[in-house]
């Protein structure tokens, strides 16, 4: 039986007890014991920093050359935090509330309120780092709103949030580099763990430049190693964004949670042909001041400024009245495919919408007028000022869609879809962010906890930040000081060596194959299968062709897969090669955990269950749990985590 | 926008590891859609090479919008491309036209070996933050975010500094190869907030000897950074990173 472990208690009062019982590791002892961080995003670099400072002796890995280009840095719109700052209402309780709503009511009571408890904690600590957070003309913090709330909590730096975060974090972590309590590990990747008597004790990491293998002992070992969504090939994550980590501990026994769980965000750049490699985001927070709308006529060709006020369809304003253009991000989805698939799409693939900023330059030039009381003025002066505004909170946005585009966003309305973005999914892991290893921790997007079947807008800055900054740091310390007496463990230990083994074996079996595909090839190939079947809709029938079809790519890739290069140098394609082989696993229990799920919530859209408004149809009596996947030799088991609800009541998610 | 389809003449930096003294090679490339990014035609090109079982082309990418500033590469002379503004990844095909020959190479400076093809090594950038580019806070000491108001003018300055990305191409546009701007913007941005106050001094030289020791060049004052700079940070950060480095020294730091 999976036990989450959440403290007895009032749910406000749970984190407050937790944190005055928590067994304590003193200085001497902190000095002793090594952790093993891997990734640097958020999560990753604020967790590293935090222990390091708390004088831990901390190893950190990155595949990339530098911590500091984590793919958190192109989080672009926000970080909530329930500080009530513009007075409108806002609360821990609301923050909390509105997280358990958005995520469908499929994630614990016990995590969410934590994590809105130590929101505001997140804030003062990037300020006093220096992340320069957009201020208002009398020097205080500015907020905006972004989808699924009707409060204004979200902090930003223009549309440049997760780098000004990263940033901070990351220049924490270099001091503490400096200081000698982090060692960092640029361009090295996590190929195995290593377990010693039932515990995590380290890492098998490959050495990028060099291809060598190398052994790395820890008294824990921490994964901020991000989400999977590039198990669809075309996704807004970074190109090197993987699984593996998260993977090899799962083959190890880290329990899988809720894999199928996974966010199609509302507004990207659409796809422009088969050399696509990957997709942008334009901000959530566009939606803030933009209007979402297709024609109202079937296959109206005409360009978009042509087609009159009264020919147009604002579906989501139609729809959904109460929230309108802010509805969460798997409804906007949906209802976006859903105009597509009726054949009101427009661009030349027709699988596109409209976000348009005419009415906001205009209500903004207005404003302005008013503001600086200009009086009489021309239109155009109108739409200058209007235009100088929207440039002011959204250029590097817009600036960003002109140059993929070559279309000015400022003249003609944004064309976007929906693509994927995030993964709620992610390893097991209870109330101290503990895998089903002892000693294995997961941070971040890597782990599943805290979204439930669909994330809102600017919570995930404020999930990584809280795991590293503010969550781990007291809930290691109840492992660790039950730890003190282990001394390092030699890396010549049979379960370093068995590890290496295992590592050197699987890439000598890779580049051996020399078949005649390429792993990109591969690649597009699984995503096209998971976006088709396992994407913004599922159903029975396709997740079952799709098992199927990915269980005979796996076998094609391991006979027919090619790779250049050699072993012991730097190789890019064997980088590849190995997370693709892991992203095909991990594609077909993603598939089998979205066909055990006879229900729809959240980003989770069973067609088979659904309103007769088409909205998703939860089944509470059935499936109010967590599905965490136990890895075996060619299958997988799965365990139930049921969820209680103890404070909040589900209900049908309506933002009517 | 009118899309169009083109062959290109690539001349590419190939270069094994650091040891490898580099050569260029040729390549030829078809039916190249104007709709593509700069990387995306590499993609194609590494397919085809992959494919006549020769090694691919190794060059840093990863967000490929702008932000992480892992990609590098100078391409026909100029870092990050012919646009302005704009980084490798987010240069597209349409500014190429049929029949172009493109050369592409790795940022060169000394204090940015090559390790291997296009890729760099770029962690001087990485010792210099270590050298006292933070403020120094634990986690967990923090007041009140709102109880420090900052000037919104103070606050934007600081913010359009932050905007680096630690690419390097003001390293690698400039003939000295110095990291003036990139250092400068650094100090630029923590120098403004009351929360860099404590450590300016001290910052501001710690700062510029860890770039002197990693062997970047000095600053002539070409400007040519910033015309470079895929996030068009001003050389005014440079004017007063020397005005803090005048200061500190002349406080006796």
């Amino acid at each position: 039986m999976l036990d989450a472990k959440i403290p007895a208690g009032k749910l406000d009062e749970k984190w407050t007890k937790y944190k005055g019982t928590v067994k304590l590791v003193n200085p001497a002892n902190k000095r002793k014991l090594e952790i093993i961080v891997v990734g640097t995003g958020l999560a990753g670099s604020s967790a590293a920093a935090s222990l390091g400072e708390m004088g831990y002796k901390v190893k950190a890995f990155c595949f990339q050359d530098s911590p500091r280009r984590a793919h958190s840095i192109a989080a672009q719109g926000g970080i909530n935090a329930a500080k009530n700052y513009q007075n409108d209402g806002d609360s821990v309780y609301r923050l909390f509330y509105d997280t358990i709503k958005g995520g469908d009511y499929r994630a614990r009571e016990g995590n969410v309120h934590r994590l809105a408890e130590v929101s505001t904690s997140i804030i003062d600590q990037c300020v006093a780092q220096g992340v320069p957070f957009a201020r208002e003309y009398g020097g205080l913090l500015s907020n905006r709103s972004f989808g699924g709330t009707q409060v204004q909590r979200t902090f930003y730096a223009a549309g440049q949030t997760g780098q000004q975060l990263l940033i901070g974090a990351y220049q924490a972590l270099e001091r503490q580099v400096a200081l000698g309590t982090v060692e960092m590990h640029a361009r090295h990747e996590m190929v195995e763990l290593v377990i010693i008597d039932g515990k995590a004790r380290g890492i098998i990491a490959r050495n990028l430049v060099t291809g060598e293998l190398e052994r790395h002992f820890a008294h824990a070992v921490l994964l901020c190693t991000g989400g999977y969504g590039n198990v669809f090939y075309l996704s807004t994550n970074a190109m090197g964004s993987n699984v593996t980590a998260a993977w090899k501990a799962h083959k190890k026994g880290a329990y899988f949670a809720n894999p199928c769980f996974t966010q199609i965000h509302p507004t990207c750049i659409p796809v422009s042909g088969d050399h696509q490699s990957k997709l942008t985001l334009m901000s959530e927070s566009l939606r803030n001041d933009g209007r979402i709308w297709v024609p109202a006529k079937q296959g109206d060709n005409r360009p978009a400024n042509e087609i009159p006020e009264e020919e147009r369809d604002y579906y989501l304003e139609r729809r959904y009245p109460a929230f309108g253009n802010l509805v969460p991000r798997d409804v906007a989805s949906r209802a976006a495919k859903e105009r597509c698939d009726a054949g009101f799409g427009v661009g030349s693939s027709k699988q596109a919408v409209y976000l348009d900023y005419a009415a906001a330059i205009q209500r903004y030039g207005k404003a302005e007028v008013s503001k600086k009381n200009l009086g009489n003025v021309s239109a155009e002066v109108i739409t200058n000022l209007g235009k100088d505004v929207v440039k002011e909170k959204y250029g590097n946005l817009f600036a960003m869609y002109e140059k993929i585009t070559g279309e000015n966003p400022y003249e003609v309305p944004m064309r976007i879809y929906p693509a994927v973005h995030y993964t709620m999914g992610g390893l097991w892991v209870d109330y101290e962010l503990k895998t089903t290893i002892d000693g294995l921790y997961a941070l971040g997007e890597a782990n599943f906890s805290e979204h439930g079947a669909n994330r809102l807008g600017a919570s995930a800055l404020m999930q990584g930040l809280a795991d590293g900054y503010f969550v781990i740091p007291y809930t290691l310390g109840n492992y660790l000081a039950d730890d003190i007496r282990t001394t390092s463990i030699p890396t010549d230990h049979p379960a370093f060596v068995e590890a290496e083994q295992k590592a050197a074996d699987r890439i000598n079996k890779l580049m051996s194959i020399q078949g005649k595909q390429t792993v990109e090839s591969f690649h597009k190939r699984l995503g096209k299968i998971i976006w088709d079947k396992c994407g913004m809709a599922r159903n029975a029938e396709g997740l079952k062709q799709a098992i199927e079809e990915v269980r005979a790519l796996k076998a094609e890739f391991w006979s027919d897969v090619r790779i250049p290069g050699e072993i012991n140098a730097m190789n890019q394609e064997l980088d590849k090669a190995g997370r693709v082989a892991d992203f095909i696993e991990l594609g077909e229990l993603m598939c089998i955990d979205a066909l055990e799920r006879n229900e729809s919530c959240g980003g989770h859209f069973r067609e088979e269950y659904q309103t007769p408004e088409g909205e998703a149809l939860r089944d509470d009596e059935g499936h109010m749990y967590v599905s965490a996947w136990e890895h075996q030799e060619n299958n997988w088991n799965l365990h139930k985590e049921p969820l209680n609800y103890e404070v909040v009541k589900p209900s049908q998610r309506s933002y009517k | 926008m009118q899309h169009y389809s083109m062959n290109l003449k690539l001349k590419v930096w190939r270069q094994k590891n650091s040891n490898d003294n580099g050569h260029f090679e040729n390549y030829d490339v078809n039916n190249i859609s104007s709709e593509m990014s700069f990387l995306e035609m590499i993609d194609v090109l590494n397919e085809r090479l992959i494919s006549e079982g020769s090694d691919s082309i190794a060059f840093d990418h990863d967000c490929r919008e702008g932000i992480c500033g892992m990609c590098s590469m100078v391409i026909n002379g100029q870092p990050h491309g012919p646009w302005k503004g704009t980084t490798t990844c987010q240069l597209h095909m349409r500014a190429f036209k049929d029949g172009d020959q493109i050369t592409i190479e790795p940022f060169r400076a000394n204090a940015f070996p090559v390790v291997k093809d296009l890729m760099v090594n770029r962690s001087a950038f990485d010792r210099i933050i270590q050298s006292g580019g933070y403020v120094s806070v634990n986690t967990g000491n923090a007041v009140d975010g709102n109880s420090l108001p900052i000037e919104k003018q103070h606050a934007d300055d600081a913010f359009a500094a932050a905007a680096c990305i630690g690419c390097g191409a003001c390293v690698a546009a400039c003939k000295n190869a110095s990291a003036m701007l990139f250092v400068s913007a650094k100090v630029s941005h923590l120098a403004q907030l009351p929360q860099g106050e404590p450590e300016r001094k001290q910052r501001v030289v710690s700062m510029i000897a860890q770039m002197d020791k990693e062997g970047f060049g000095s600053c002539t004052n070409t400007y040519a950074c910033e015309a470079e700079c895929p996030k068009e940070i001003s050389v005014l950060n440079i004017a007063r990173l020397n005005r803090e480095y005048l200061n500190a020294n002349l406080s006796g730091n």
